[in-house]
């Protein structure tokens, strides 16, 4: 008896039972829907009142891969993740450079700079509709500033492509900005002011010093901020809806995210084969990406 | 190069809102470092030694006063191009660097007519970590190397440039007690090797003593002493500096002058030559005792502890301003084995060695300067 309690004891099967609960959970609700998604996405017609398919295949993303919609939700959220994962990042720089430079109203100011991250994605949507959006009285306060310098006005909202695109990258960026600048202000600030010193003694200049010794004693933290952003943006979807509304297709500014919801719930809907494919490939996509960001990075990352 | 600091003085703004007096770290300080020297700046914990070497270094502007290289006025040169090498408590090594990488960093900052040949930067580099001993490891990062070898990369980069002096904060501190016996050999070596006027911060008198060509001496942001570390050790200015220096301590003692007889409690131990009669604090260093049977300080033993080549002698004395008389005999003392087995309380006698034994005034703690003889019945 006392050898068999041992046993169990040495096994860690203690252990397990800790881990049980955490692990049904996540089980249910994580593996099971990941594997289920899996599944659904090679069976053709699922149909999930009936419980029924047609057959089994690679039909779905046959389907997905030549759908003009998933191909421009494809093209978005490409072009998205590509302005603004390096642009916030570089701002987000040169904004904590800037913050840890100065002292008087640093405090103030990082609390400017924070509030974006607060405050609700749908209001902040509604205030970019205010900025950008051509209404029958008015044509948006940025088109105000665009004819006062000159320029013809533009239909941010439902104008052109490039319109759009530059809204949705303007406030992804501002979205993520908060968050970025929080993090590298304290990476900046968690550097030895010893090495600066040392630097100094040693007639460094400005850009040197940048260079050579802040830029590696932060990049882990960078690093960091680019994984993220990247998986951040290629999932993006509630800052599409605040800003063009939920018809995505229409307005031809849908995102992977955004063309997976409408196969499962959009007009009509109904489509969780489809979608289930459509949410595989973003799954290979963000995989890919981050592996290769790994390989890239990781050598070059001071660990 | 002659480091000359003049009337230096550095003030802190207080940090405290309700006490807004300033904080004066460096006091008036006027003294002159010879060429080629090493020296060590020595006092405890904020003190404002290392306020001074940042001011040397011009990492820090002084409220008031110059500071000379020479000939030259540097008060308000910024450091670059003060020509100083600086190695950092913590070494502040580039982690990301490798140590060739780290050593050249300095080199690779020189512009206009002062840039080298990327041959000449390595042969330089080389050189200096040739100097310290590190020429093995110069592809490795900084956190493969031990301690002591880190320090050693650090003195390099701060060479590498032939500074016309080095500076070095708390350059034993992060070391352990065997490393720390070695690498202050090793700055005493290198120094002498290069001939570069060396200023070093420590809090550890030992360390100070042991290599500094001159020490001085600092409390409270005022220099108490200023000179050879025997000298000031056989001769301490005042209290505060004869308690400093020493391990183990100075033995103080309350005593009187009376009929040019110094007395410690109730015994007469030794004559002072042309004194009024006056309290003093008398010191006494560990090793100014001899144990006699006719001694003329009586003290209870405590006990006995001995160290390798030491012995030192406990013992008790009402007249003691510390809790015990810690003196110090040499093996060879013929009356220590007795000492040793006699039970503790009973009574030990020592002489004194009188150029041992100071006297510094009650109340300023200045030294009293005077000469001391034994008993005239001895």
């Amino acid at each position: 008896m006392i050898g068999m309690l041992r046993k169990i004891k040495n096994s860690g099967i203690k252990g397990w039972l800790y881990l049980l609960p955490a692990l049904v959970f996540l089980g249910v609700f994580m593996v099971y829907p990941l594997i289920d998604v899996f599944v659904y996405s090679f069976e053709q017609g699922y149909n999930s009142a009936s419980q029924t398919y047609q057959g089994t295949g690679w039909y779905n993303y046959s389907y997905v891969l030549h759908d003009p919609y998933f191909l421009q939700a494809v093209k978005n959220t490409f072009l998205l993740v590509v302005i603004t994962v390096p642009l916030s990042t570089g701002i987000a720089l040169l904004i904590a450079l800037g913050l840890s430079s100065i002292r008087p109203l640093r405090k103030f100011l990082q609390t400017v700079f924070f509030l974006p991250y607060v405050t609700n994605t749908l209001a902040v949507g509604m205030v970019f509709m205010i900025l950008f959006k051509k209404t029958a009285y008015s044509d948006g306060l940025i088109n105000l500033l665009v004819t006062w310098l000159g320029g013809n006005s533009v239909d941010f909202i439902d104008g052109p492509y490039w319109a759009k695109m530059f809204v949705l990258c303007f406030y992804t960026i501002w979205v993520v900005l908060p968050f970025k600048i929080l993090i590298l202000t304290n990476a900046l600030a968690s550097v030895n002011p010893d090495y600066y010193r040392a630097a100094q003694v040693d007639g460094t200049s400005k850009t040197r010093i940048f260079i050579r010794i802040t830029l590696p004693m932060i990049s882990p933290m960078i690093f960091y901020l680019v994984i993220t952003g990247f998986i951040g943006a290629f999932k993006a979807y509630s800052d599409v809806v605040a800003l063009f509304g939920t018809n995505l297709n229409a307005a031809g500014m849908n995102t992977i995210v955004g063309y997976v919801y409408d196969m499962l719930y959009g007009d009509g809907g109904g489509y969780p084969s489809f979608a289930s494919a459509a949410a595989i490939i973003l799954f290979a996509i963000v995989f890919t990406v981050t592996c290769i960001n790994l390989l890239v990075n990781g050598s070059r990352v001071r660990q | 190069m002659e480091v000359i600091l003049k009337n230096l003085t550095k003030k802190f703004p207080s940090r405290d809102r309700k006490n807004r007096n300033e904080v004066i770290a460096v006091n008036d300080f006027d003294f002159t470092i010879p060429d080629g020297k090493l020296i060590g700046l020595l006092g405890p914990s904020g003190c404002g030694k290392s306020t001074v070497l940042n001011l040397i270094s011009g990492l820090l502007k002084p409220t008031g006063g110059r500071i000379y290289f020479g000939e030259d006025d540097v008060t308000e040169l910024p450091p670059e191009h003060r020509g100083i090498g600086l190695v950092f408590q913590n070494y502040a090594l580039y982690p990301h660097l490798t140590v060739r990488q780290n050593i050249l960093f300095p080199l690779e900052n020189l512009k206009g007519k002062d840039k080298l040949s990327r041959e000449e930067m390595l042969k330089k580099a080389d050189e200096a970590a040739k100097l310290v001993q590190i020429d093995g490891l110069m592809d490795r990062k900084p956190r493969e190397l031990s301690g002591g070898q880190q320090q050693r990369v650090a003195i390099a980069r701060a060479l590498v440039k032939r500074p016309r002096v080095l500076l070095l904060d708390e350059p034993l501190s992060n070391l352990d007690a065997r490393l720390r016996l070695q690498t202050r050999e090793e700055i005493r070596r290198i120094q002498r090797e290069t001939k570069i006027t060396t200023i070093f911060v420590t809090h550890d008198q030992e360390e100070a003593m042991s290599i500094s060509d001159m020490i001085v001496v600092m409390k409270d942001g005022v220099v108490q002493q200023i000179g050879k570390p025997q000298d000031v050790y056989d001769s301490p200015a005042n209290l505060f500096v004869a308690k400093f220096l020493g391990t183990p301590p100075i033995n103080l003692f309350t005593g009187q002058i009376r009929n040019n007889t110094l007395y410690i409690g109730n015994d007469a131990v030794l004559q002072v030559k042309d004194m009024p009669d006056r309290d003093v604090r008398v010191g006494i260093r560990p090793e100014g005792f001899i144990l006699s049977d006719s001694g003329v300080l009586t003290c209870g033993l405590n006990g006995v502890e001995v160290m390798g080549r030491d012995i030192s002698v406990v013992s008790l004395n009402d007249a003691s301003a510390n809790p015990t008389v810690r003196s110090i005999v040499g093996t060879e003392n013929s009356l220590s084995d007795d000492t040793r087995h006699k039970p503790e309380g009973s009574k030990v006698r020592f002489d004194l060695i009188p150029r041992k034994v100071f006297l510094f005034d009650s109340l300023t703690e200045e030294r009293i300067s005077c000469e001391i003889q034994q008993l005239a019945a001895k």
